[in-house]
C-alpha cells in the first residue's frame, strides 16, 4: 500500500517537473518557428461553395512568411471532428484552429477550447458567448447579405422581366436575409421586382437545386441566384438553359462564360490575416471579428459576360454607399403576408435583423 | 389557375424524364441480379463511382460517351467483386452489398477529389419538343439519349427472361438452386455475370448524374438515389417494364416539391420535397403486404428463404 501511494505521488512529481520543464522552451521554440494555422472543412476544399471560399483564404495565409497550414476536408460535424483538432494540435502543433462548419460548435470547439487553453479556436457563425464560452474560443462571421445587396443591384439592371430567382437551403436567418438583401437591391433600381424564392431543404442536394432552378426558370425567371452549399450545379443549370446568374460564396464566373453577372462572396483572408499577425506579433488574438463592406470582410465577384454596364455602374456605386454605412433595410418594410416587419431605417448590422425570419414583400415563395 | 396546373404536369413529366434515368438502369441492373438469386445492395456504390469515373474520363478524353463506357466498365467490376466473394461459402451478399457501397462512395470520393472543380463535355440532349411553341413543352421533352438506352433495356431484359434460354438458365438459378444445378448449370457462374452485367447498368446509371443531369460531379450527387431504386425492385415486383414506371413515379414526385413552390403554392414545401421518400415507405408497405409480391419474388433470395 505505501509501495503504490509512493510511486504514485513520485511519478506524479517527476511528471510534473517533467512537463513543467518541456512546456517551456516548448513555447518558446515554437513562437520563434513562426505559427501553424489549422482549418477544417464540412466538406472538400474546392466545393464552388462554402468550403472554398475558406480554402482560398488558407491559401492567400500561406503565402505569409511564418505561416504554415494546415486542413482536413469532409470532417462530418461528429466526434471527427474533435478528433480532427486534438490531432492538429498534438501532432502538428496547431496554434489556431479555425473549424468553419456550424454544427461543429457546440459541444465539440467547447470542448476541445477548454481541454487545450493554450490553444486559439476560432468557429465561423455567431456562437461563442463572452459569458459562458472559453476565453480562447471565438466566433467570426461576414454579413454575406451585403453583398447579395449588391448581386441585386446588378441583377435588376441585367434582368429583362424583373423577376429574379433564389435557391435557398433552409429558411434560417442567413439565407432569408441573403434572399431579402437580394430583393432590396433589385428594387432599389427597378422597383417592380420580384424574388421568387424555391427551398430546397437541405445544404446540398444537386438534383433538386437543378430541378429547382428548371422551375424558376420555367416560370419566366431570367436571373438566378440561390444560398446553397455548393452553387456549381445552380449556376451551370441556369448557363445551359441560357439565363443569367449570380454567384453565392465562391467565384463561380468560370462556370457560366456568357450569363455571369457577379457574385456574393466572404473575404474571409481579411480576419485569417488579423489572427496570423496577432499570434506571431504575440497579441491576444480577438474573439469575435464581424463585419461587412465597410471592415473589408465581403466583396463580389469580378463582373461577368451577363452584367450590363449599366449594373456595373451601380453596383459599383451601391459598394461604396456600402462601405459608407448606407443602410440596406429601409422601413416601412411589409413581409410577404402584409405584416409590418421593419419601421425605421436599420442599421446594416442592426441586432434586430438576426431575428428575421421573413420574407419582404416582393418575395415570391414561404418560409414553411 | 388551369395555366399553373399545366405548370407543375409539365414540370413533373419533364422531371420524370430528366431524373429518373438514374433510377431505371440501377434498377434495372437489380431486378437482373435478384432474378439470378442475389441481392446487391451495393449498387449505390456503382453510382456514385460511374458518376466519378464518367466525369473524369469525359474530362481527360473530351469524349462523354467514352466516360459512359468506362462509368459501365467501372460498375461491372466494382460488382463483379460482390459476385465472386459472395460465391464464398456462409457469406451474406446483403452484407457484402453494404460493404461494396461503402467501398464504392469511398474509392470515387478518393479518386474524385480533382475533379470537382473542373467542367467536363457533356452528353447532350435529344430535343423531341421542337413541334410545340411553348418553351415549356420543349424543355421537358429534352431527353437524353441514355434515358432511351435504359428503355431499350428495360424491354430487352423483359423479353429475355421470358423467352430466351440465357432467361430461363437465370430465373431457374434464381428460383431453385438446387434444379440449376441438376441440370448441370454453374450456379455460381450465372450468378457472378449477372451480378457483374447489373452493375455495368448501374454504373452507366452514374454517369447519367455526372455528365447529363444535374451535370457535375459532386461528392453529394447521388443522395441515395441507389439505395432508392433497389427498394423500386420490390415495388416493381422484379418485372423490367415495371420498373420503368415506378423510375418515372419517382421522377415525378421528386419535381413536385420544387414545382409546386414555382408556381406559388408554398407552404409545406418540407412535405412535397419529402415525396419521394414517403412514397417509398409506402409502396414498400403495400407491396411487402400483398401476397402476390411474395409469390413473384426469387425464391434463391436470402431475404424470402
Amino acid at each position: 500500500m505505501t509501495m503504490t501511494s509512493l510511486s504514485r505521488r513520485s511519478l506524479l512529481k517527476s511528471g510534473a517537473a517533467a512537463l513543467a520543464a518541456s512546456a517551456l522552451p516548448l513555447g518558446a521554440a515554437r513562437a520563434q518557428d513562426g505559427i501553424t494555422i489549422g482549418a477544417i472543412y464540412v466538406g472538400p476544399r474546392d466545393d464552388f461553395g462554402w468550403n472554398q471560399s475558406h480554402a482560398a483564404a488558407m491559401d492567400i495565409l500561406r503565402e505569409v512568411p511564418g505561416v504554415s497550414v494546415v486542413e482536413e476536408e469532409n470532417v462530418p460535424e461528429t466526434d471527427a471532428v474533435a478528433k480532427s483538432m486534438e490531432s492538429m494540435i498534438n501532432l502538428d502543433g496547431a496554434n489556431l484552429i479555425l473549424a468553419t462548419s456550424f454544427g461543429y460548435y457546440n459541444p465539440f470547439v467547447l470542448d476541445v477550447a477548454a481541454k487545450y487553453p493554450e490553444v486559439q479556436l476560432r468557429h465561423c457563425a455567431p456562437l461563442w458567448n463572452p459569458d459562458t464560452d472559453p476565453k480562447n474560443a471565438g466566433s467570426y462571421f461576414s454579413y454575406l447579405n451585403q453583398a447579395h445587396y449588391v448581386n441585386g443591384v446588378a441583377a435588376g439592371l441585367s434582368s429583362a422581366s424583373g423577376k429574379l430567382g433564389f435557391i435557398a437551403a433552409k429558411p434560417v436567418q442567413t439565407v432569408l436575409s441573403n434572399c431579402n438583401s437580394f430583393l432590396l437591391g433589385a428594387r432599389s433600381v427597378n422597383p417592380n421586382a420580384t424574388v421568387q424564392v424555391i427551398f430546397t431543404g437541405s445544404w446540398s442536394m444537386p438534383v433538386r437545386e437543378a430541378e429547382a432552378t428548371n422551375a424558376l426558370i420555367d416560370a419566366d425567371c431570367d436571373v438566378i441566384s440561390c444560398h446553397v452549399d455548393s452553387p456549381k450545379v445552380v449556376i451551370e443549370t441556369a448557363e445551359a438553359r441560357g439565363v443569367k446568374s449570380c454567384g453565392h460564396n465562391a467565384d463561380q464566373r468560370a462556370l457560366a462564360p456568357n450569363g455571369f453577372i457577379t457574385g456574393a462572396e466572404s473575404k474571409w483572408s481579411t480576419t485569417y490575416k488579423i489572427y496570423a499577425e496577432a499570434l506571431m506579433s504575440g497579441e491576444t488574438v480577438p474573439n469575435l471579428i464581424a463585419g461587412g463592406y465597410h471592415n473589408d470582410m465581403v466583396m463580389n465577384t469580378p463582373f461577368g459576360a451577363g452584367a450590363t454596364p449599366e449594373a456595373i455602374t451601380a453596383a459599383g456605386a451601391a459598394i461604396e454607399a456600402l462601405k459608407g454605412g448606407k443602410p440596406i433595410y429601409v422601413g416601412p418594410l411589409k413581409d410577404n403576408t402584409g405584416k409590418l416587419v421593419i419601421e425605421g431605417e436599420m442599421d446594416n448590422y442592426a441586432p434586430e435583423l438576426e431575428k428575421m425570419n421573413y420574407l419582404l414583400d416582393g418575395v415570391i415563395g414561404s418560409t414553411t | 389557375m388551369s395555366d399553373a396546373i399545366f405548370m407543375v404536369l409539365m414540370a413533373m413529366l419533364g422531371g420524370a424524364i430528366r431524373v429518373s434515368t438514374p433510377f431505371l438502369l440501377v434498377a434495372l441492373g437489380e431486378t437482373l441480379t435478384e432474378k439470378s438469386g442475389r441481392i446487391n445492395l451495393g449498387l449505390e456504390g456503382n453510382l456514385v463511382l460511374g458518376a466519378m469515373i464518367a466525369y473524369a474520363t469525359s474530362y481527360s478524353t473530351g469524349s462523354p460517351w467514352l466516360g459512359v463506357l468506362a462509368a459501365g466498365l467501372a460498375g461491372m467490376v466494382l460488382s463483379a467483386g460482390h459476385g465472386w466473394i459472395c460465391k464464398l461459402p456462409k457469406v451474406n451478399d446483403i452484407a457484402v452489398g453494404i460493404a461494396f457501397m461503402n467501398l464504392g462512395t469511398g474509392l470515387a470520393f478518393f479518386f474524385g477529389k480533382p475533379f470537382i472543380q473542373p467542367t467536363a463535355p457533356r452528353l447532350d440532349a435529344i430535343a423531341l419538343g421542337a413541334w410545340s411553341s411553348n418553351p415549356q413543352v420543349q424543355q421537358a421533352l429534352k431527353v437524353n439519349p441514355l434515358f432511351f438506352v435504359g428503355l431499350g433495356l428495360a424491354v430487352l431484359l423483359w423479353w429475355m427472361l421470358k423467352n430466351t434460354r440465357w432467361g430461363l438458365i437465370i430465373r431457374m438459378t434464381g428460383d431453385s438452386a438446387a434444379s440449376a444445378r441438376a441440370m448441370g448449370v454453374s450456379v455460381d457462374r450465372v450468378r457472378l455475370l449477372a451480378t457483374s452485367a447489373g452493375g455495368f447498368f448501374a454504373g452507366i446509371g452514374g454517369a447519367f448524374l455526372s455528365l447529363y443531369y444535374p451535370g457535375s460531379w459532386s461528392e453529394s450527387l447521388s443522395s441515395g438515389q441507389g439505395l432508392m431504386a433497389v427498394a423500386l425492385v420490390i415495388f416493381a415486383r422484379w418485372n423490367p417494364i415495371r420498373c420503368v414506371w415506378a423510375a418515372l413515379l419517382f421522377g415525378a414526385s421528386g419535381a413536385l416539391g420544387p414545382a409546386l413552390q414555382s408556381i406559388g403554392f408554398s407552404k409545406g414545401y418540407y412535405f412535397f420535397n419529402a415525396a419521394p421518400y414517403i412514397l417509398t415507405l409506402v409502396i414498400m408497405v403495400l407491396s411487402a403486404r400483398s401476397q402476390k409480391a411474395a409469390h413473384e419474388a426469387p425464391g434463391e433470395l436470402s431475404i424470402v428463404k
